[in-house]
């Protein structure tokens, strides 16, 4: 028990005193799982907020077809997007295998669906309100569609809290499509696994605590700093 | 301002209880150890016992035949459940006690674990060859290599790719041995330190036209455009050892277990094993007490 304690601290220590290596795996952490989350921003907020306010023939199918990919094992994506960037697969001479560019992009197909679902959710939830007076207003359907995605905001933002979540801890996919090499493509989650398979379980532990402090730090940023600015100037 | 607090308090709670949980299951997995088994319950065997062993032993297919052998000889009264990871885990995982027997392949690791008092009726059981393989255009230059030294020396100095596992188990650890006797610090754009098993680093060497070390089974039992290209070098021998976990609460599971393994009828099936499909033995039984 004193053992694991120690280890702990050691990792806490490296840590806090900013150890050069430890500090390269956190950076490339959250610059693989912001980029994937920028990315399914771009792609899932419009997709959703169509979804959510434009009923179509097949728009039942759809959402459950989103509903299903919010589900997808990590593991599934990294196999489909390894197979796409394989040396002999449709994009090999891409040279992306093993690279952070991959675990972006098996990233990004595991949070786009859980950004377009979620903004679906809350967009759906605000256009009953918005709609009518939006239209007796008299504004154009830009104009409603934007009023009301804008409506959706505190919504939308949990729906990026919780992809970047699921791709701040994602292990499956990464370790496969980016190979954890060192000083490459090695990340919180693929470090724990490593020390884990070294029999290393208290080292492996005191990393998983260092990424949820982390994890702690980044959704205090985005609860506690960028929401109230979001909703500055309004009625919450 | 409240209602944050509030919330914080809440985010608090579970981390805490989180951490609560997992020291209270860590206290459980140190138990003290087994109780002593009375003489005359000693041919009765245990219903369960854990086998902590590489990934190697379980990918080649040795223990789809090995294990099933030994379950159907006591009449399916005891079963054995494998847990293949790396030789590192392996050896932490008896440690902890939350394995009877460890079947591994790093003989300064499994030495240790003796002599630290966690095992004893340490076994060789088999052996086989570690292989240098890697793309078959050979950039290094490699293939007229006599030793494994001069082989990893032309590596280095040609600045060839290589794939280390770079995960502490077994082969890892041989290939660490290798660049200290060639006197090289493996470092620089080349060398590439994967932390993963052998079936995965051996794939991200075909994949990138790499060279890598692989032990003889799991190079035969994975389709590859890699080619083996070292001779056979002592420096390259793999030996297999089985030992018996000191606390373990299935005494008569384990030493059956083992016996299983070095007995003369365990060490043919060895021997048999992918003959038919690879043409050749993976695995060359070797049983001898150590």
């Amino acid at each position: 028990m004193e053992g694991m304690w120690n280890s702990i601290l050691d990792v806490l220590k490296l840590f806090l005193s900013g150890d050069q290596k430890l500090y390269e795996i956190i950076f490339l952490s959250l610059k693989v799982s912001f980029s994937a989350v920028l990315i399914g921003v771009l792609i899932g907020i419009p997709i959703g907020s169509f979804m959510g306010m434009v009923d179509f023939k097949g728009h039942k199918l759809m959402v459950i077809l989103i509903y299903t990919l919010m589900g997808m094992p990590p593991v599934l994506a990294g196999v489909a997007i390894y197979l796409l960037l394989s040396a002999n697969g449709p994009l090999g001479q891409w040279q992306l295998l093993f690279t952070p560019g991959a675990m972006i992009m098996a990233q990004v197909v595991l949070v786009t669906p859980i950004i377009a679902g979620l903004t679906m959710v809350a967009v759906r939830s605000r256009v009953k309100i918005f709609f009518e007076s939006a239209v007796s207003l008299g504004a154009n359907k830009v104009q409603i569609a934007w009023l009301i995605t804008r409506e959706a905001k505190n919504g939308i933002m949990a729906a990026v809290v919780t992809a970047f979540g699921r791709a701040i801890a994602e292990v499956g996919a990464v370790m496969l499509v980016g190979g954890n090499i060192e000083n490459y493509t090695r990340v919180m989650t693929t470090s724990i696994i490593l020390e884990t398979r070294k029999g290393n379980f208290d080292l492996a532990l005191g990393l998983g605590i260092v990424l949820l402090v982390i994890s702690f730090l980044i959704n205090g940023f985005l609860v506690a700093g960028v929401l109230p600015y979001l909703q500055r100037g309004e009625q919450v | 301002m409240r209602k944050i607090t509030g919330k914080l308090t809440l985010v608090w709670t579970i981390i805490f209880s989180l951490l609560l949980t997992m020291s209270f299951n860590a206290a459980a997995f140190s138990a003290p150890a087994a109780k002593k088994v009375p003489a005359k319950k000693v041919l009765k065997i245990e219903p369960e016992v854990v086998l902590a062993t590489t990934t190697s032993t379980q990918d080649s297919g040795l223990l789809d035949v090995m294990i099933p052998a030994f379950e159907k000889k006591w009449n399916k009264k005891v079963k054995v459940k494998v847990i293949a990871v790396g030789t590192g885990q392996a050896i932490q995982l008896g440690k902890d006690g939350n394995a009877d027997v460890i079947l591994v392949h790093s003989k300064k690791s499994e030495d240790e674990f003796v002599a630290q008092g966690y095992g004893f009726k340490a076994y060789d059981v088999m052996y086989n060859q570690y292989l240098i393989v890697g793309p078959t255009n050979d950039p290094a230059n490699i293939a007229g290599a006599k030793t494994a030294l001069e082989a990893f020396t032309k590596i280095a100095e040609a600045k060839g790719k290589f794939i280390s596992r770079g995960d502490d188990s077994g082969t890892h650890k041989k290939e660490v041995s290798i660049w200290g006797k060639a006197k090289i610090k493996p470092e620089g754009n080349w060398y590439l330190s994967a932390g993963q098993g052998m079936g995965e680093t051996l794939r991200m060497a075909d994949e990138m036209g790499a060279y890598t070390l692989v032990d003889e089974a799991t190079f035969l039992t994975n389709k590859t455009s890699l080619k083996n290209l070292s001779q056979g070098d002592k420096e390259l021998f793999n030996q297999y050892g089985i030992i018996q976990v000191k606390s373990t609460k299935k005494p008569v599971a384990a030493n059956e277990l083992i016996w299983h393994f070095i007995s003369p009828q365990g060490q043919k099936t060895i021997k048999d094993f992918g003959k038919n499909k690879y043409g050749k033995s993976i695995f060359v039984p070797n049983a001898k007490k150590r």
